[in-house]
């Protein structure tokens, strides 16, 4: 039983970065957005956090400056796709390619650094009931900030009107545009959104998971994120269930080798990727295919008409 | 106010001079930026742009790195003009060099001029075929290409390492992770002499070539074009959108497949479980650069070969980390994609009408 | 052609230079191809520190260049290549992967000398190198078995190549020779480097009992989290003491400088030849970090012992009687294990759980 206990927390402490990144790109893709710069703003969140919590030793700004590190970083981004209407999954990827190299450069002055992690939030009481406490109220504060996320944008897109102005825009731009809704505006605060949250996920990695810095070390979650978002069929909901399967196979394997099963570690470390894939299409077997189109303008340019 | 209006026609003259001008906006930028390093900028650009034309070595090698990125970008294009999104061509390339080099690696001692054409097939139909998962699930299923594409990159990259750790590893080796090195017959022959340069690029020029006869002359070139324009519009023009699915995702995965076979039968020589090394998601860059045109893509090819080789060579001359390649490409990348909107679009001044609100 | 005139001129030009300058001492120019980043804090940190020392010995007779990250993939031999062009004397590719990127450039470059290391392909101009990483390994091992309490150490392992494989049977065999009750339990997890994934198996492998952690990948974060849950961890490739100051107990450190510096003198010298090194601890190849002193003193003496006898020779990590984990004899009472079996090690020792992956 104990070690569930530790393998439950195991899976969770994975899961979070991908949780915040694929929560952020879901709100984006609602808005039409399709931005594979994901993987880019992580690692300049992961950078930019660690940076700033090693000189202010303050974890809080730490954060601050990830989500600043990712939002400026979506807002490029957001000029050349929104304003200058550049392709979107081209721009997406330079932005990967310019992340990656601008926070190794940033970084070559912080490897070899370490910081104390970030440490975990004992509750009083609620932590100490058997099991359920110590697998879901003892972790760091950046855990229930995520779960908190996915509740938020839930609550945002499904009962809030600038929630249902987002998803508008998303399926039909020209449409919301003669309504008079301001697509480009509506974008940007989404794609704001989506590089605060990537950022911080990035920055869990080199604050609280690993509290040190090297060059790529998200180590392509960001590109996982992507796959969540699409697995989760742009729901909020699932995105938090599909980032918990993941980051729970990923962990689990390990365990397995532990646990001394004969089976070949390469196989088993296949296993997150095809287990995404079944589940999705398992999943997705029984509903109608409405319910599966991804937002009908994603990837889409807008330019004004009218 | 700034508007922006899309052009009727692109705008031919402009269309080539887009990217001369994104070439000069990047060479400022980068200028600051090696200044602010402190590295001498005038020699940081040239070494990165010019100087790899200069040799025939660095040519040579551009070319090597080309072939792979126009074949894979090919093959791409087609399906990202439907809307077909094939995030994965890293691993049905790898999948492709997979098939390719194990037929070379059983047939080590046999010798004949058919060798080399059997494992290019092999390698096609392997690309093919890790190609037909993503397709038969969206036609079957409505699964999303976009997951399941990358999600099985990442299976084919472990799938080489496992085979490559085990049955395909080379017994002469010590253990080695690494297959024997491919014979003769099996490696692809030189172009250049001297060089790396193989006959895989002249294939890529014929994929340009009969990429351009269909894209502009087949009927399904523009089922494509539709498709990608307008989903409904497609719905009424009579054929089927799983159809061009298959299509779409079989081009470009034997085509990344066959990339994956020349570049272990070319400049690697054998089985590694380094193979892959992004040419499938370099493709995608070099497949919008190219505007998705076939011309577009191989002159693409080539820009990105060189700012891989030109960076390279300022890490060796100039002592610069590896991740000024990597901030040098990207901001190289964002003005092209920037300034690209000057043939695409007319930059308009209008007078602001009064905002209407909607009920 | 107008290229080639090009190149000739500015040749005769540099030509005529250096002979008006007097035939000026000529600088001896020294490559270095990494895998990885020099920022790794590990193998490729290691190899850089290497060229730093041959900086620091010689000073302005010596020039290097490096290049970092290099795939072992399609680009290697051209970047191999471009150091040659470049005019280097001597080139160093530090990872087995540049095995046939280095013998194909080397062919083309008959003058200029390649260090390979942990290969076994040679050439005329072409030498191997590696550590016998595997004596640090015994001696951890040693401490291990002393330190862990619960028996039960935790092996987080990249990919199951020969070095990696001779690590761990070293390490169990010194565990168990001092603590016959100890279990290891291997992790792998296909990567060199990935301090997340590094981190998922360090706290796996703690949480199935672990208390002391190996590792033979690159980052620090196994320390980090082994400092983070209270145990103990040995560090890898470099002194880690700085990410577990309680943690670490000691570490292998990657010991380049005297190796590289003996060869860049021998090419300066004129005496270089093609070898095949293999150093230990004894030649200062395989360093031990200062022991903490969470250590009893009585493990520290006798892991200083075997440190010092692996040094003089006196022992052999791998000395038999050592059978296979199938139970087949390997080595018999006495006998050493030939550098041939070590070199292509694939098999684990008998008494190790779990199967080593195809």
């Amino acid at each position: 039983m104990d070690l569930l206990v530790l393998i439950l927390q195991g899976v969770i402490v994975a899961a979070t970065p991908l949780v915040f990144a694929s929560i952020g790109e879901l709100v984006v893709e609602r808005s039409g957005v399709l931005n594979l710069g994901v993987e880019g703003m992580m690692i300049l969140g992961a950078i930019a956090g660690f940076a700033v919590t090693l000189g202010t030793e303050s974890y809080f700004l730490g954060i601050i400056a990830a989500a600043l590190a990712g939002a400026v970083a979506a807002m490029l981004f957001a000029f050349l796709t929104q304003v200058l209407l550049s392709n979107q999954v081209a721009t997406g990827l330079a932005l990967t390619i310019f992340g990656l190299g601008l926070s190794a450069l940033i970084g070559q002055a912080y490897s070899g650094e370490s910081a104390t992690p970030l440490s975990k939030i004992h509750i009083p009481l609620i932590s100490d009931i058997p099991f359920i406490g110590p697998v879901l109220f003892e972790h760091d504060p950046l855990v229930y900030l995520s779960v908190i996320l996915v509740g938020g944008v839930y609550w945002f897109l499904n009962k809030t009107r600038a929630g249902l102005i987002l998803r508008a825009v998303g399926e039909n731009h020209d449409a919301a545009h003669a309504i008079g809704y301001g697509v480009i505006k509506v974008r940007f605060a989404a794609l704001l959104f989506g590089g605060a949250t990537a950022g911080i996920g990035g920055a869990y990695l080199s604050i609280v998971q690993t509290p040190l810095w090297v060059e790529d070390m998200t180590a392509g979650r960001g590109w996982i994120a992507l796959a969540i978002v699409v697995f989760s069929a742009w729901r909020p909901g699932r995105a938090l269930m599909g980032a918990y399967l993941f980051g729970g196979v990923t962990v689990i394997q390990l365990h397995v080798q532990g646990l001394g099963v004969d089976i070949d570690a390469q196989y088993l470390s296949m296993l997150p990727y095809l287990v995404t894939v079944l589940v999705m299409v398992v999943i997705s077997h029984d509903k109608t295919r409405a319910n599966l189109n991804a937002p009908a303008c994603l990837g889409r340019p807008f330019f004004a008409s009218s | 106010m700034i508007r922006l209006e899309p052009r009727k026609e692109v705008s031919k003259h402009l269309l080539y001079l887009t990217p001369v001008m994104a070439v000069a906006v990047t060479i400022a930028l980068g200028l600051v930026m090696f200044a602010a390093l402190g590295k001498n900028p005038f020699q940081a650009i040239y070494i990165i742009f010019y100087e790899p034309l200069t040799d025939l070595f660095t040519i040579s090698e551009m070319i090597v790195k080309a072939t792979p990125l126009i074949l894979i970008g090919i093959g791409l294009s087609f399906g990202f003009r439907a809307g077909v999104w094939n995030i994965g061509a890293e691993g049905q390339f790898t999948f492709g060099a997979l098939t390719g080099g194990a037929v070379a690696l059983a047939l080590y001692q046999v010798e004949g001029f058919w060798v080399l054409p059997l494992m290019c097939l092999a390698g096609i139909l392997g690309g093919m075929a890790w190609a037909a998962i993503p397709a038969f699930l969206r036609t079957k299923f409505n699964a999303n290409e976009i997951l399941v594409t990358l999600m099985l990159t990442y299976v084919a990259v472990l799938l080489l390492s496992v085979l490559v750790h085990g049955p395909l590893k080379d017994p002469e080796g010590l253990n080695f992770p690494e297959s024997r090195l491919f014979h003769g017959a099996a490696t692809m022959p030189i172009l250049i002499a001297e060089t790396r340069a193989h006959i895989g690029f002249i294939v890529a020029l014929l994929a340009v070539a009969v990429a351009w006869v269909v894209l502009s002359r087949h009927v399904f070139g523009y089922q494509v074009k539709v498709m990608g324009q307008s989903p409904k519009a497609a719905a009424y023009g009579g054929f089927v959108e799983k159809r061009v699915v298959w299509v779409s995702l079989m081009i470009s995965g034997g085509l990344a497949g066959l990339a994956g076979t020349f570049e272990a039968a070319g400049p690697v020589g054998q089985l590694v479980p380094a193979l892959p090394v992004g040419y499938g998601f370099t493709a995608i860059i070099v497949a919008f650069l190219g505007r998705l045109n076939p011309i577009g893509i191989l002159l693409a090819g080539f820009v990105m070969a060189l700012t891989y080789i030109g960076g390279e060579g300022a890490q060796i001359s100039m002592n610069l980390p590896s991740a000024v390649t990597g901030v040098f490409q990207g901001m190289f990348l964002f003005t092209l994609l920037g300034i690209d909107v000057l043939a695409r679009y007319r930059i308009r001044m209008v007078r602001r009408q009064p905002a209407e609100k909607g009920s | 052609m107008k290229m080639n005139l090009r190149k000739l001129s500015v040749a005769l030009a540099l030509g005529l230079a250096m002979v008006a300058s007097g035939g000026a001492q000529a600088q001896t120019k020294v490559g270095f191809v990494y895998v990885g980043p020099v920022g790794d804090h590990g193998w490729s940190y290691e190899h850089n520190q290497g060229r730093l020392a041959v900086e620091k010995e010689f000073g302005d007779k010596v020039k290097t260049t490096y290049v970092e990250n290099v795939s072992e993939g399609p680009d290697a031999a051209r970047v191999i290549q471009q150091l040659a062009r470049a005019g280097n004397d001597i080139i160093f590719t530090t990872s087995f992967g540049f095995m046939n990127p280095t013998l194909q450039v080397a062919k083309r470059f008959p003058k200029v000398k390649f260090e390979h290391a942990t290969g076994f392909k040679r050439a005329a101009n072409v030498s191997t190198y590696s550590a016998r990483f595997y004596e640090g390994r015994h001696v951890i091992g040693l401490i291990a078995g002393k330190m862990t309490k619960t028996n039960t150490v935790g092996y987080i392992a990249s990919f199951p190549i020969p070095e990696v494989v001779r690590g761990i049977n070293a390490a169990y065999l010194a565990a168990k020779s001092v603590n016959p009750a100890v279990k290891f339990k291997v992790v792998w997890v296909s990567t060199w480097f990935d301090p997340g994934k590094e981190a998922d198996a360090a706290k796996a492998l703690i949480d199935q009992g672990a208390d002391v952690l190996m590792q033979h990948t690159d980052s620090p974060a196994a320390m980090q989290i082994a400092e983070k849950q209270g145990i103990f961890a040995f560090g890898q490739a470099s002194d880690m003491k700085k990410f577990g100051p309680n943690a670490q107990l000691t570490s292998i450190i990657d010991d380049w400088a005297p190796y590289y510096i003996a060869r860049v003198k021998a090419v300066m010298d004129g005496t270089w030849k093609s070898t095949d090194t293999w150093d230990g601890i004894g030649p200062g190849m395989v360093g031990i970090a200062e022991f903490s002193d969470k250590i009893p003193a009585d493990v520290k003496a006798m892991a200083a012992k075997a440190r010092d006898d692996i040094a003089a020779g006196k022992l052999h990590p791998f000395t038999g009687p050592i059978n296979k984990q199938d139970g087949s004899p390997w080595l018999t009472a006495g006998q050493t294990a030939p550098d041939g079996d070590l070199a292509g090690m694939n098999f684990y020792v008998e008494g190790i759980e779990g199967s080593l992956p195809k």
